[in-house]
């Protein structure tokens, strides 16, 4: 299966990558576009066919090392 | 007594640590690798700046799980004398040794400047030596230095009194022009609950000798020569 895991900086945590970009597509016209946050997108392929046990395994790894939960928090999809 | 320098692939600090430690300090030093695990019998332990695992992930995100990290935070639990110095002190954040973590500069720029850091506390292995008020002119060189805590954590570090550092101005005031990267409280360096161990952005071995153009960095690695003569805090690998 595989495991598609987002991370992002919590509200609460200054994104200065996103609002520089933010600041860019103001200057180039966009000023519709109000913020922007950047992330992070990890695709896992992972041995199991049991999709909670992708879930679990992907999630793991998320705690373990994609994320940093004192800055970011993630959200895990698998198909 | 020995200083023990971990080296990280992507460390490049390690060899200006050993510099400052053996030929400047005139004590005994040794690389450690860290897929090692003996750490050699070191009195201190420094992990070095640089760019381990190339920033991979997040900056010391990889390193904190090389073979030699459990033997480093053994030496930690024992109350060893650990300084992380830029790289070094992400990757003891990173490893939970101290809180906290690292977001980007406030810039979105890598910064490599001459600052001034005031010491806040003296009762480090790293700064005894040192006075309190000490105002010191050190470099940095660093892209992640924008030191972040929750609030409820950066209330307990303060309460406790483990903020070390603060970016200032050369009259050791703090104030938002003198803060490089955009760090909370305007956090250089901390150290943890048990005081042992310490982390900074600043490079206190590229400030060690006059050849460098700041001697002011040396007090910090004098000061934990300091603490093994002592006797204080001591805890042979």
């Amino acid at each position: 299966m595989r495991a598609r895991v987002f991370v992002t900086l919590k509200p609460s945590v200054f994104d200065p990558q996103g609002k520089t970009i933010a600041d860019a597509l103001h200057s180039l016209g966009y000023g519709g576009v109000e913020d922007v946050r950047q992330g992070k997108y990890f695709e896992l392929d992972l041995a199991t066919s049991e999709a909670a046990q992708a879930k679990k395994l992907a999630a793991e790894v998320a705690d373990k090392l994609l994320a940093n939960p004192i800055i970011e928090s993630y959200r895990v999809e698998v198909e | 007594m020995k200083f023990g320098i971990v080296v990280f692939p992507g460390s490049n600090c390690d060899h200006d640590a050993y510099h400052a430690t053996r030929h400047i300090l005139g004590q005994d030093a040794e690389y450690l690798w860290h897929k090692d695990t003996d750490l050699k019998g070191a009195d201190v332990l420094i992990l070095p700046g640089g760019f381990s695992y190339g920033d991979y992930l997040r900056t010391g995100a990889i390193a904190r799980f090389s073979p030699i990290m459990p033997a480093v935070q053994a030496f930690a639990a024992k109350g060893g004398p650990v300084l992380g110095i830029c790289n070094g002190f992400q990757i003891l954040l990173e490893a939970g040794l101290i809180p906290g973590a690292m977001l980007r500069n406030r810039t979105v720029k890598f910064v490599c400047a001459h600052v001034h850091i005031r010491v806040e506390q003296t009762d480090t292995p790293f700064t005894n030596s040192a006075r309190k008020g000490q105002v010191l002119r050190i470099p940095i060189a660093h892209g992640e230095g924008n030191y972040f805590a929750a609030p409820e954590v950066l209330a307990k570090l303060e309460a406790n009194r483990q903020v070390i550092f603060r970016y200032t101005t050369a009259q050791g005031d703090v104030t938002d022009e003198a803060n490089p990267n955009g760090s909370i409280a305007s956090i250089a360096g901390l150290c943890n609950e048990a005081r042992n161990v310490v982390g900074m952005m600043p490079h206190p071995e590229r400030a060690s000798e006059s050849a460098l153009g700041s001697a002011d960095g040396r007090v910090i690695l004098e000061s934990a020569v300091q603490s093994i003569k002592s006797g204080v805090l001591v805890a042979r690998a």
